[in-house]
């Protein structure tokens, strides 16, 4: 079966006053469908860049990226919004909630975008909202949750669309250890449903939940080896 | 994204800075309330002003000699222009030549004071027919009889006058019976008029009405009218009337050309019409200046906007990110500003409502006056849309700059 993330020899070079930063100086690696990927390495290595890639927020200066068998030239710009509206999931460091929107209709938004009706819009985020464990936090707005709550609104968000895949980005960068072990749980446990994951990590042990590590060096790939022991805690729903 | 999720979006955005959302439409909302204002009361003026001349008559017809006036420095020409005779009244009265012609009555204005006994008054003196002048308006003398007919054919020298007039000059002593002097001749006093104040173009009270054949030839010394009335058989009758009158007096006057004619008809419908024009051009000029505080007004909305754009970066990368296309993201600031300001325009148009009905009530009240409370549909259906246009001409910089953000920019900004 192909690949869903295929990247080959990608380049990244930013030029700012005539200065250029190279980000990424080539990078290869193989998502399958269904895999749990952890990209790790320190800041500035280009893992983010990556990623903006990979979501298909950035182009490749150089090399080729496939998703799903698409690589981001062949559209154009509100084609674009919707393969990222369709095909990916992302959860964020800083969660990036609607402060003042309730938690429902932050769920609803990719909903909103792919233009489903209002009714089937409630349906979908209520079913998504008690996969992450917050059905009785509807009305909520982001500012009356905890941290690791809010990141659970973010991830119902990234799902609600049932993407090809998910990526995030350094999702317990902000939370404290428990809350940060409740939100790698439930990517355990997304894994398990079928999800294919693709995360953001400079931290080791949460990079261990993940089947395969890559790390990233200098913009380049210094190791890609398989996890053969993840993290895996029995899941406490709730 | 469906356009009511978009607008439900823009709504919640504005209702999030209500202070913010308030104070920014306040311009808007001034401007608004102005034009609904000027034009409602615009409106008002202009029922009462035709009320007053319709009360006049509309089959009544005015000749006079020279040229229309087209300018201010044409009016000289009207004052002494003698192309109006006696022998024209003579050739309009015969009915083959304006067989719909009711009563004709010439007319002259006196320069001039009149004086008793040492008290001297300086009103408006006519030459006219007092009976008719008194049936077309409606007023009847409080004491004394109108001059007749009889005594314009003899050049009698008698007057009416009006209250005020008599007050001046006699106070509350009698003045029936009495004579008063005009040029240095003795007039007689026939008739006097009630108090009435403004009828139409004239103040009743300060009057001075005495046959026209008298003023010509005893005070004047000319032949020719500076007015002559004209009433046709009916207001349906006018239209072909004129036209009578157009073309007996061009006979007349050996005129060939309609470009020549050395006199003009106005009709009541002409003034109507003239009126119309004067407040319409007054209304229009007034909006005018309010547009400037419009302009200023949907500056500060787009500032506002632009201010708005920069604060949600991070909403707008996000948004970008869950699958918003640009024209979502224009759409949504779009709307947001257009509904911005129509809201303005909304509350405009109430509070400009409003200090109409008050304004009309004061008018009622306190002046007596028979204003008419009218806000023109053409009022509101302008202002929202001006309101409107402000919102998109003002809110689409602000809008394409949030649409043109980099997804990546916008998430990365703090």
């Amino acid at each position: 079966m192909r690949p869903i993330i295929e990247v080959k020899n990608v380049k990244k070079t930013y030029f700012n006053d005539e200065v250029e930063t190279h980000a990424l100086r080539g990078v290869s690696f193989d998502v399958k469908q269904g895999e749990f990927v952890a990209i790790m390495g320190p800041s500035g290595s280009g893992k983010s860049t990556l990623l903006h890639i990979l979501g298909f927020l950035d182009h490749p200066t150089k090399g080729k990226y496939r998703l799903d068998g698409k690589s981001i030239d062949q559209f154009d710009e509100p084609e674009l919004a919707w393969v990222r509206n369709q095909k990916i999931g992302f959860v964020f460091q800083m969660f990036n909630l609607l402060n003042r929107t309730t938690v429902i209709d932050n769920v609803k938004l990719p909903l909103a975008y792919a233009g489903i009706k209002n009714g089937e819009q409630d349906e979908l985020a209520k079913i998504a909202l008690e996969k992450v464990g917050l059905s009785h936090r509807l009305d909520h707005t982001p500012s009356q949750l905890s941290g690791g709550e809010q990141q659970r609104v973010a991830i119902a968000r990234a799902l609600i669309n049932e993407p090809s895949v998910i990526f995030a980005d350094e999702p317990t960068g902000n939370l404290d250890t428990k809350s940060g072990n409740q939100i790698m749980d439930i990517f355990s446990r997304l894994h398990d449903e079928g999800h294919t994951i693709v995360l953001i990590t400079h931290e080791p042990y949460i990079a261990r939940f993940a089947q395969r590590i890559i790390n990233i060096k200098d913009g380049l790939i210094a190791s890609n080896k398989t996890n053969h022991k993840p993290i895996k805690k029995p899941i406490s729903r709730r | 994204m469906r356009f009511r999720d978009t607008l439900k979006t823009s709504l919640t955005g504005l209702k999030t800075n209500k202070m913010q959302s308030a104070l920014t439409i306040l311009g808007i909302v001034i401007s608004i309330a102005a034009i609904i204002m000027i034009m409602s009361i615009g409106a008002g003026a202009q029922d009462l002003i035709l009320q007053e001349i319709s009360g006049f008559g509309s089959d009544i017809i005015v000749i006079r000699p020279g040229k229309e006036p087209k300018g201010p420095s044409d009016i000289g020409d009207t004052l002494f222009s003698d192309s109006l005779t006696k022998k024209d009244i003579e050739a309009l009265k015969k009915k083959s030549n304006v067989p719909e012609l009711e009563h004709i009555v010439p007319g002259v204005l006196v320069p001039g004071s009149v004086s008793y006994e040492g008290e001297t008054y300086r009103p408006t003196i006519f030459g006219y027919d007092a009976e008719f002048i008194g049936s077309a308006l409606n007023i009847y003398p409080e004491e004394g009889q109108y001059f007749t007919e009889q005594d314009i054919e003899m050049n009698a020298k008698v007057v009416v006058i009006g209250s005020k007039v008599k007050e001046e000059l006699f106070g509350s002593a009698e003045a029936l019976g009495e004579y008063i002097k005009i040029k240095g001749k003795n007039f007689k006093v026939v008739a006097i008029l009630p108090q009435k104040g403004q009828v139409s173009f004239f103040n009743v009270d300060e009057v001075v009405l005495l046959p026209y054949t008298t003023a010509q030839s005893q005070l004047l010394g000319i032949d020719y009218f500076q007015e002559v009335l004209v009433i046709a058989t009916s207001p349906e009758a006018v239209e072909k009337t004129v036209r009578d009158i157009e073309l007996t007096l061009r006979e007349m006057h050996n005129i060939t050309d309609p470009e020549d004619d050395d006199f003009y008809v106005l009709t009541m419908e002409g003034t109507v019409q003239q009126i119309k024009n004067i407040l319409q051009s007054l209304t229009i000029l007034l909006s005018s200046v309010v547009a400037i505080a419009l302009v200023v007004g949907g500056i500060g909305v787009m500032n506002i906007m632009l201010v708005s754009v920069t604060e949600r970066t991070h909403e707008i990368g996000l948004r970008k990110a869950v699958g918003a296309t640009n024209q979502d993201i224009l759409l949504q600031f779009l709307l947001e500003s257009v509904s911005l300001t129509v809201i303005g325009g909304a509350v405009g148009i109430i509070i400009g409502g409003s200090l109409s009905m008050i304004v009309t009530i004061v008018l009622q009240k306190f002046f007596a006056l028979n204003w008419i409370f009218t806000i023109p549909l053409i009022s509101i259906i302008l202002g929202l849309s001006v309101a409107a246009a402000v919102g998109v001409v003002f809110g689409l910089y602000p809008a394409r700059k949030a649409s043109q953000k980099s997804p990546i920019e916008a998430l990365r900004f703090e």
